[in-house]
């Protein structure tokens, strides 16, 4: 009894949540009832998340359940220990980035119970676009009975992509990891491909192979080093591992498997077309969370499990990639077509920053011991934090903007801000956020960086980090000027160039532009709470 | 011993030879045997590696093949609908536009 209700159940139930409503939705036949058993359940899912953290940080629950190893936050699923059964494992950072899934998830189970809602209003709004270049009368892609209820495919594969996510982020064991990562690339594909056009199960395709290739070189990577020390747990691992050849080897593939997936500016060229073409809510999620998966699992284990490995010159060479993918990625995303590929490229571009924790990691001195912790993983998490919420409600706001004018051509948006104000001043302050003005989240996250850089001794990190700012205010404020300036001239034209039908304020979903507006809300908030976030990282260090 | 080796190189020239046609091969289905080939190559290096932690096999690897095999079809069945798809939309549109 005791043991059944303390705190360590709550590990498990983070994965069981979301299977449990992957199923649920599978079989329920309404949109209404998937929607409601879906916000239920990340709704659960989140006071589950928060009741951990209180936990966590030591204020709330102790409890001292005989599978549960208070020390290294460990639970022994079924009861085995590490060596052969499974450990599921929670410190700051994994932490940070549980809470930082389960209040995504809530956000976008909501947009997405709109988003999906109607299939009648989104056939109309998505195909008159098309049949505008195409005058005869073609056969739709959406026409296929194959992908029609697009609602009744969505909910299992959302609910199967985030219990992969928690699952990734709950493991403590290399192989566990190998299955989180392709539970997350299969569904992440599957919901790439939702869509059905061609361009989207293109990207879906590719998608899939540069997937399935990265977690290969990582399963190559597990067999090696299990034949090197006989072992899958990561802390045992950490314990023993040693700078031999063939750990170097295994570091060497795992990064290579994960940087495809992370997509780092020579191996980004999936990117862009995935997340550009999947439908708003998946975008949102791969953009937020589903890269920085695999980037927490480089920093996982190049500062953590296979550190002794990690040579100075491969840290620095992960944050001389870093600063290119921020510069490629802004040019990129300023040459945009499209304003999701846009964002999409600004992904690629934020990447770049979440890398320089490797170089500011290396000369922040005595912490290399310590596992996860320290300053420099301080400003990462955080940024990670400030850049999921900014690009998340980016990738919203340009759904809504997609649905209503049915197109998301950058130079055709014109007079914009007359028609869907609040979808766009959600932009604004998520771009606000990207470039790093001052009350919003993503402000504190670059002061922290450069806090760091200066205190490292490192100045030219400074420069880049200060560069790739100004680069991001270039391609938001071309968004914005374009939405914002011409009011008066083009709010006429824009309509009758766009789609035949006139717009409405009906076609504007109150809901889904609430929900872009929390999001970007959420990062003035996290700007004005950095403390709470900080405190967190630190949690699962230094007792 | 040698045996071992044996099997590991073999194992690992597989990995590269998947790698290889992976990246050259222009046809989709080439490509997705090329990663089939890939995950052929790890899971010898993981059978080969069970047979010399001790006389008797480990466990583990073989738990591990198995699970590999499992995803690996889940990912080719998925790889192969969506070749499939494109395909059977590339037609359709080629058919129009002729």
């Amino acid at each position: 009894m005791d043991s059944f209700l303390t705190v360590d159940a709550l590990l498990p139930l983070l994965v069981g949540l979301p299977l449990l409503a992957a199923i649920l939705t599978t079989l329920l036949k309404h949109h209404n009832w998937r929607v409601g058993v879906s916000v239920a359940v990340a709704s659960i899912q989140l006071i589950v998340v928060v009741a951990l953290l209180a936990w966590l940080s030591g204020s709330w629950l102790h409890d001292n359940s005989p599978s549960f190893d208070s020390q290294h936050q460990r639970y022994a699923l079924g009861g085995w220990g590490a060596p052969l059964g499974i450990d599921l494992a929670i410190d700051g950072f994994s932490a940070l980035m549980l809470a930082l899934t389960a209040v995504l998830t809530l956000v976008l189970t909501v947009y997405s119970g709109g988003y999906f809602s109607e299939p009648r209003s989104t056939v109309d709004l998505g195909s008159a676009p098309l049949a505008a270049p195409r005058p005869s009368p073609s056969p739709s892609p959406v026409s296929d009975p194959l992908l029609v209820d697009k609602s009744a495919r969505f909910w299992p594969l959302w609910w199967l992509l985030i219990m992969g996510i928690n699952g990734l982020f709950l493991s403590g064991d290399i192989f566990n990891i190998y299955v989180t990562l392709e539970i997350i690339g299969l569904a992440a594909v599957a919901l790439v491909a939702l869509d059905g056009s061609r361009a989207s199960l293109t990207a879906a395709l590719r998608y899939l192979l540069v997937g399935l290739l990265g977690s290969l070189c990582y399963l190559l990577a597990v067999a090696l080093l299990y034949r090197a020390y006989g072992t899958l747990d990561l802390a045992q691992l950490s314990a023993i591992a040693e700078p031999t050849a063939i750990t170097w080897a295994a570091l060497a593939l795992i990064t290579t498997g994960l940087l495809l997936k992370t997509a780092l500016v020579p191996l980004h060229f999936w990117l862009p077309l995935a997340h550009g073409s999947a439908p708003a809510p998946v975008s949102a999620i791969l953009s937020a969370l589903v890269v920085k998966t695999s980037f927490y699992l480089l920093a996982r284990f190049w500062l953590d499990t296979l550190a002794p490995a990690a040579t100075d010159y491969g840290l620095l060479m992960l944050g001389v990639l870093g600063a290119t993918a921020i510069f490629w990625g802004s040019i990129q995303a300023l040459r945009a077509k499209r304003l999701k590929v846009m964002v999409a490229y600004s992904t690629v571009a934020q990447l770049g920053y979440l890398f320089l924790l490797f170089p500011l990691f290396l000369f922040s001195g005595n912490i290399r011991e310590s596992g996860l912790n320290g300053p420099a993983v301080s400003a990462i998490a955080y940024f990670i934090v400030a850049h999921a919420c900014a690009k998340a409600a980016m990738f919203l706001a340009a759904g809504n903007i997609m649905r209503t004018v049915g197109h998301d051509e950058v130079d055709r948006l014109q007079g914009l801000s007359k028609v869907m104000p609040l979808s766009l001043f959600a932009f604004a302050i998520a771009g606000a956020s990207l470039i790093g003005l001052p009350p919003s989240a993503g402000f504190i996250a670059k002061w922290l960086l450069l806090n760091v850089a200066i205190d490292t001794a490192q100045w030219w990190w400074v420069i880049i980090i200060l560069s790739g700012g100004l680069m991001a205010a270039m391609y938001v404020f071309r968004v914005l000027s374009i939405a914002f300036i011409n009011v008066d001239e083009k709010v006429q034209t824009e309509p009758q160039s766009s789609t035949n039908d006139p717009l409405t304020i009906n076609d504007q979903p109150m809901l889904m532009s609430l929900c872009a507006m929390l999001l970007a809300i959420l990062t003035i908030v996290l700007g004005f709470n950095a403390e709470l976030i900080l405190d967190l990282v630190n949690v699962g260090g230094d007792v | 011993m040698t045996q071992d080796l044996l099997y590991c190189i073999a194992s690992i020239g597989l990995f590269g030879i998947g790698l290889y046609g992976l990246i050259v091969a222009p046809h989709i289905i080439r490509k997705i045997l090329a990663i089939n080939i890939m995950s052929v190559g790890v899971f010898m290096l993981l059978v080969a590696s069970a047979s010399t932690v001790d006389s008797l096999p480990d466990p583990v690897l073989h738990a591990m093949v198995l699970t590999g095999i499992v995803v690996a079809i889940a990912g080719t069945a998925l790889a192969l609908f969506l070749a499939s798809s494109v395909h059977t939309l590339g037609r359709a549109t080629d058919e129009d536009s002729h």
